[in-house]
């Protein structure tokens, strides 16, 4: 005969006790945060803030349109555009050839089994130095090329490169190693040269993915660029930067949609050749 | 041989078919716009080249390599930085649950469920996110710190901004694709939608609202490390007043903390990660 | 068409070489177990064995493409795991091998997926140019009329079927400067019809130019109508015979338990064939 009450189920929520531990957790991590982050959400509303965000948002109606002030923003739009442009292209010059050292699938030496000691680390070196290059912010990098070059766009464009030819090359080496080798290892096989093994097998394989991932670096890109200027690197950045520090509200509005319907058309573009490529 | 010889052909080919052609000319012409444009870029930033190879600016990079490679490890700098990793850390945090529970929020009059019209909210809601999410987090931070004044405030809110617009569209997306049965059956009955959405909908999407945060955490303590170039807080501005002042043994160990910061949020993701798995 | 390595075939020769399967891990057992064969050049030599055999594996080693656990290949009496890996890399040049499953990128066209086999008699910028706009058009055409599928030149790999793309892999041969080819199973997904063709034109192409043939097959009867078979089971060298010596039982035998995979009538008279090799006698039923 069973013993129905051993049967009966908790008559408390089993799961009530883990929940409330990881609320408490939460509770407990999230005060200190808001301390530390000096998290002070009234001080909006005293009345010397209150008056300047009054003042700056009031500006942003109607946004400054004289023709004059529009040609500087068109113009500083495009040099956002160029600054991300010219350092994916100097990114995609250092990464291609990095991405490529970094792969195990060109290793003529591994054909047969494992790869020699030399070869091996060679392309661990290449590997670390793409993770180097990507893990640090590209702000860091113009801070310093500003300060070696001046202001201006020059930094911006090298900061780009720098930190984009590591996330090019890291995400291309990987592109490549995932997908299907069985054609670029018959032509090392039969005797072809490396290079003649990647333009013939690896690359028709993966050109796809390569340039869907590259069109879309490159709209991060933009939205970098204009990042950048905040710290003297050129472009619409740095005019806003300008705008900004003068309380210019009108101005900065202009900016602001200037730069919003910059990344609209950008992500458009980008979807758009995505596409067509697919 | 039993079949045909080459001599016997009588149409042998020369040429190309007209497709094939045309599919040439047009992959020509897309590179030759690309070049373009590339081109176009480089030569109106009109970039200082000779300014960034001269010899003082090539012997300041050696000078600030050599000082970038001995971070300094003062006792009061160190217990300093300490603090503001650890202000760093929060605004992260603190930012992304904002951002995450703000984007919930904005989510769901921005989804749109297979078989219930959308609501009347759906578009502008999801204008406001777009233009949350195309503005960078630093612009934000300039903007917010007109405000609120300087410090990690500014920067929490930044980021919780700039992430909500990111979390809202990832939540939408996710709500929307996710089974419809349980809603479905809730709707029937005649359960108003907030209530819907609690018992039915939410419980599918949470461990993908969870995962998304997490990664937007690892890209957010990123972001919150330089943003306090503009002023606010953490790390970001120590790095950017230590650099402005060409102290770059101190910008060293500030980039290296930075680095560690990085680390141990992509390790507590991952490890975070992993535990809901199971 | 172009006939560009009648010098310098290989001769080669295996000495108690084992060798394991090129996806299996270092530790595994090998897949072919020690053997010997010597092949000379200009042989035409066909490769039959139940599944597992090791057929794969067997060209793969010979091909260089596998390092032997035990024992040596010699090709040419040199070893060519002693050379330096450039030679080596030479060396490959001159073996052609085409793997069961077609090695062909999806986006190819059929003419670059043919003309990629002149790769290892072709410098890099020649190769780079011929990508741009094909060079060497007539031999590509011809390479594939051979096989019948001169119409598809201009095609894409991924347009094509399953064994319209094991015949462009075929083709390769035809246009490779190797004088050594190594076939996997040639006549998987192909009808009789068009296999009858393909087994013809690798045969016939490589008498005429001299190479050596070596080819696995499931098709016994197409087996038999080489002048020389080889049958493996598990690893192991179970007869190497003049294909005439083939008989009924062996083959029974080799193929023990796994009857389904035979291909084609056990027992087999001669076919006519517009070839002019001596043909197998008939087969003794015993």
């Amino acid at each position: 005969m069973t013993n129905l009450a051993a049967l009966a189920p908790p008559r408390r929520d089993p799961a009530f006790h883990e929940r409330l531990s990881w609320a408490l957790l939460a509770l407990v991590l999230l005060i200190p945060s808001l301390y530390a982050t000096d998290f002070k959400p009234w001080v909006f509303f005293t009345p010397e803030n209150l008056r300047v965000t009054a003042r700056f948002i009031g500006d942003f109606f109607p946004p400054k349109l004289e023709v004059e002030f529009l040609t500087m923003v068109a113009r500083e739009a495009w040099r956002t555009v160029a600054i991300a442009t010219a350092g994916i292209a100097l990114a995609l010059v250092f990464a291609a050839p990095l991405a490529l050292a970094s792969t195990a699938i060109l290793s003529v030496s591994s054909l047969p089994g494992r790869m020699h000691a030399i070869p091996f680390a060679a392309r661990q070196a290449v590997r670390l130095l793409l993770i180097f290059l990507r893990s640090i912010p590209e702000l860091v990098w113009a801070l310093v090329f500003v300060r070696v070059v001046g202001l201006g766009a020059t930094a911006g464009v090298l900061a780009i490169a720098l930190t984009y030819s590591g996330m090019l090359g890291k995400v291309y080496g990987d592109i490549l190693e995932s997908g299907n080798l069985h054609s670029t290892t018959s032509l090392l096989r039969n005797g072809a040269s490396r290079l003649q093994a990647f333009f013939y097998g690896l690359l028709p394989e993966n050109a796809g993915e390569l340039t869907s991932y590259t069109i879309y670096r490159w709209e991060c890109a933009i939205r970098s660029s204009a990042v950048l200027g905040f710290v003297g690197a050129g472009g619409l950045g740095q005019q806003m930067e300008l705008s900004m520090k003068m309380f210019n509200g009108s101005e900065v509005s202009t900016m602001l949609i200037a730069f919003v319907l910059l990344v609209w058309l950008a992500d458009h573009v980008s979807l758009q050749l995505r596409k067509m490529i697919a | 041989m039993s079949t045909a010889s080459a001599t016997t052909l009588g149409h042998l080919p020369n040429r190309a078919p007209a497709q094939f052609l045309r599919a040439r000319r047009r992959a020509a012409v897309v590179l030759i716009v690309i070049a373009t444009l590339i081109a176009a870029s480089f030569w109106s930033l009109n970039l200082q080249w000779a300014n960034f190879f001269s010899a003082s600016s090539m012997g300041r990079m050696t000078k600030f390599l050599g000082e970038l490679l001995t971070p300094s490890r003062e006792a009061t700098f160190l217990a300093k930085l300490a603090i503001a990793s650890l202000e760093t850390l929060a605004m992260s945090a603190l930012g992304t649950m904002l951002a995450a529970l703000g984007g919930l929020v904005l989510a769901l009059p921005a989804s749109q469920s297979p078989g219930v019209e959308s609501s009347l909210a759906r578009a502008p809601v999801r204008l406001i996110l777009n233009v949350l999410r195309s503005i960078p987090e630093l612009v934000w931070a300039a903007l917010l710190l007109i405000s609120a004044g300087l410090g990690p405030f500014a920067g929490t809110l930044a980021l919780a901004m700039h992430t909500a617009g990111v979390l809202g569209r990832l939540f939408a997306e996710a709500i929307e694709n996710a089974p419809t049965a349980p809603a479905f059956a809730l709707r029937v009955q005649g359960v108003p939608p907030g209530r819907v959405f609690l018992y039915a909908t939410l419980p599918q999407v949470l461990p993908q609202i969870i995962s998304y945060s997490l990664y937007r955490w690892e890209n957010n303590i990123r972001a919150a490390a330089v943003l306090g170039v503009v002023g606010a807080g953490g790390l970001g501005q120590m790095l950017a007043f230590h650099m402005g002042l060409f102290h770059m043994k101190e910008a060293s160990s500030v980039l290296i903390a930075m680095m560690l910061l990085v680390s141990l949020v992509d390790f507590l993701s991952y490890l975070t990660r992993r535990l809901m798995a199971r | 068409m172009q006939n560009s390595s009648n010098n310098g075939a290989l001769r080669i020769e295996l000495r108690g070489l084992a060798a394991r399967h090129p996806a299996s891990a270092a530790s595994a057992a090998p897949a072919l177990k020690p053997l010997g064969l010597a092949i000379t050049p200009g042989e035409q030599v066909a490769v039959i064995g139940p599944s597992g055999a090791g057929k794969t594996t067997l060209l793969h080693a010979i091909a260089c493409a596998l390092k032997p656990a035990q024992g040596g290949l010699l090709l040419n009496d040199d070893d060519p795991w002693s050379l330096p890996v450039a030679r080596l890399q030479k060396l490959r040049g001159r073996i052609f091998m085409a793997p069961q499953n077609p090695p062909l990128p999806p986006r190819q066209r059929a003419i670059t997926a043919v003309l990629a086999a002149r790769l290892p008699a072709q410098s890099l910028w020649r190769s780079l140019r011929s990508l741009v706009y094909p060079t060497g058009i007539g031999e590509a055409h011809a390479a594939l009329q051979q096989f019948d599928l001169a119409d598809k030149l201009w095609d894409r790999v991924d347009r094509l079927s399953g064994g319209e793309r094991r015949r462009v892999g075929l083709a390769r041969a035809l246009v490779a400067p190797a004088s050594l080819w190594l076939i996997d199973e040639p006549l998987s997904a192909l009808d009789p019809t068009r296999a009858k063709l393909a087994i013809d034109t690798l045969t016939g192409a490589a008498r005429e130019r001299g190479v050596t043939l070596i080819v696995t097959l499931h098709q016994v009867n197409v087996a038999a109508r080489f002048p020389r078979i080889i049958g493996l089971r598990d690893g192991e060298l179970v007869f190497d015979l003049p294909s005439m010596e083939l008989t009924d039982d062996r083959l029974a035998r080799l193929y023990a338990q796994y009857e389904h995979e035979l291909t084609g009538p056990r027992t087999y008279a001669a076919e006519p064939n517009s070839d002019n090799v001596a043909l197998p006698g008939r087969i003794v039923p015993t």
